[in-house]
């Protein structure tokens, strides 16, 4: 049960940790600040925890952070900042997608690896995208169009 | 948090096994994790160490080899719903892969995860079993072939021995003039345990008349079936609507169900024999 060196490459940068082989990417991520990738039931179900490894849209919590030596990690911060915002958070904002945000950040994620293979999804594929991602609050509807408004206005682009 | 364990990351399918011969049974492989981690967060498994097969080589990809479709046993779940020779020679396990978990859990999930830890209602099996999937495990002490028909034997309880790995699953491509298809009842869309699951394969001769059906079910039993009685009755005979009547009702009694959370045995019993009806006949016309 030795911790071990890592090297982890989040968002284009690259961190040298020391960590515990039962740590989850999860909690390896928001040890080291990325606390916008969220834990909720840490059991695969609800897709907060997810973030992009190698542009494949994972539940962190259910990788262990030794398993993401090599890999790029991006998470929802490495996306857009405040100033400069990806259009996918951007529309988030704009559709009134996020009422207490906590499925945002994964919703995310989950809508960028969609886009990045479908530019223009249908309703039904967008449901699809983001069907292990749980909401509690808004019944899904902003935050399907929000994915709608965000491909659109990256198509423009 | 989970409970403490090595972490063993081998470059090579020999280092794996190795590791394997020398630490099992408390030592268990690790693929995607969306059961293993799981089962261990909840204190079900509580090995002393894993071993990483994300770096084997020899568990990615999938290729054609004797006329056979070879599935390396590292093959996720979503890689299943988009490759080409999949599409064309596995369409039930297509079909399956699209219906298991939700997209982030198929990213990571893997074949031989999905086989090896043996839920009745792995969504993988069915489909492999009308495909009349075969097995290689490996161990230091070299390789072995078994029929997936049989490898589960009970819930979470398969063939498989504690130094062996499963590398790949392979199935003969499916005869000319063969229509498979795969079916999944569950309480959502998404994320959901299968409640039902079923798989049909029809194959012709050249006149056009049924020369072969496969049928199999899931989450209906401790393991996945092959109703044989229900496929007998079928066997050389015209796909008539009584024909395949007669074999859905075989089918549902052929099933051993329980009452769970989900749903009660007589329903998945009921549900068996309209599922094996519709997709009879939708193959049957196909």
């Amino acid at each position: 049960m030795k911790p071990k060196a890592v090297t982890l490459n989040i968002n284009g940068r690259t961190h040298h940790v020391a960590l515990a082989p039962n740590v989850t990417l999860l909690h390896a991520l928001r040890d080291l600040g990325y606390t916008d990738v969220k834990s909720g039931c840490e059991k695969g179900d609800c897709g907060a925890c997810a973030v992009l490894m190698n542009d494949n849209a994972v539940n962190s919590c259910l990788v262990l952070a030794w398993q993401a030596e090599g890999v790029e990690i991006l998470t929802n911060s490495g996306l857009g900042t405040m100033e400069n915002p990806h259009p996918l958070q951007e529309a988030f904002a704009d559709a009134g997608a996020a009422q207490c945000g906590y499925c945002t950040p994964g919703m995310i994620i989950s809508a960028k690896a969609l886009l990045d293979r479908n530019p223009h999804p249908t309703e039904a594929e967008i449901r699809e995208a983001i069907s292990g991602n749980l909401c509690r609050c808004t019944g899904y509807g902003q935050i399907i169009e929000a994915i709608q408004m965000a491909a659109q206005r990256m198509e423009e682009v | 948090m989970l409970p403490k364990f090595d972490l063993l990351i081998p470059q090579t399918l020999p280092e794996a096994l190795k590791l394997l011969a020398e630490g099992a049974p408390d030592i268990l492989p690790l693929a995607g994790g969306t059961n293993l981690i799981v089962d261990m967060r909840g204190g079900h498994r509580r090995p002393r160490a894993l071993i990483d097969l994300a770096r084997l080589e020899e568990l990615r990809g999938i290729r054609i080899d004797d006329g056979h479709v070879v599935v390396g046993g590292g093959t996720t779940i979503a890689e299943l719903m988009t490759d080409p020779l999949i599409a064309d020679h596995g369409r039930p396990l297509r079909e399956a892969a699209a219906r298991l978990g939700n997209p982030l859990i198929r990213n990571r999930a893997t074949v031989a995860g999905n086989l090896v830890d043996a839920s009745p209602a792995a969504d993988t099996a069915p489909p492999l079993l009308v495909l009349n999937a075969e097995l290689e495990l490996a161990s230091q002490a070299g390789t072995r072939r078994l029929p997936l028909e049989g490898f589960i034997v009970g819930p979470n309880v398969t063939l498989l021995r504690p130094d062996e790995l499963l590398v790949t699953v392979r199935w003969p491509i499916p005869p000319p003039r063969s229509a498979a298809t795969f079916y999944k009842i569950g309480l959502r869309k998404a994320g959901a345990c299968s409640v039902v699951t079923t798989a049909v394969l029809v194959a012709r001769d050249e006149s056009g008349s049924c020369q072969e059906v496969r049928i199999a079910l899931g989450a209906i039993a401790p393991q996945p079936i092959r109703p044989r009685a229900a496929e007998d009755v079928l066997s050389s005979q015209s796909l008539t609507d009584t024909a395949i009547s007669e074999a859905a009702r075989l089918s549902a009694q052929a099933t051993n169900p329980i009452d769970d959370v989900r749903a009660s045995a007589a329903y998945r019993r009921r549900a068996t024999e309209v599922l094996v009806r519709r997709l009879l006949t939708e193959m049957a016309i196909t």
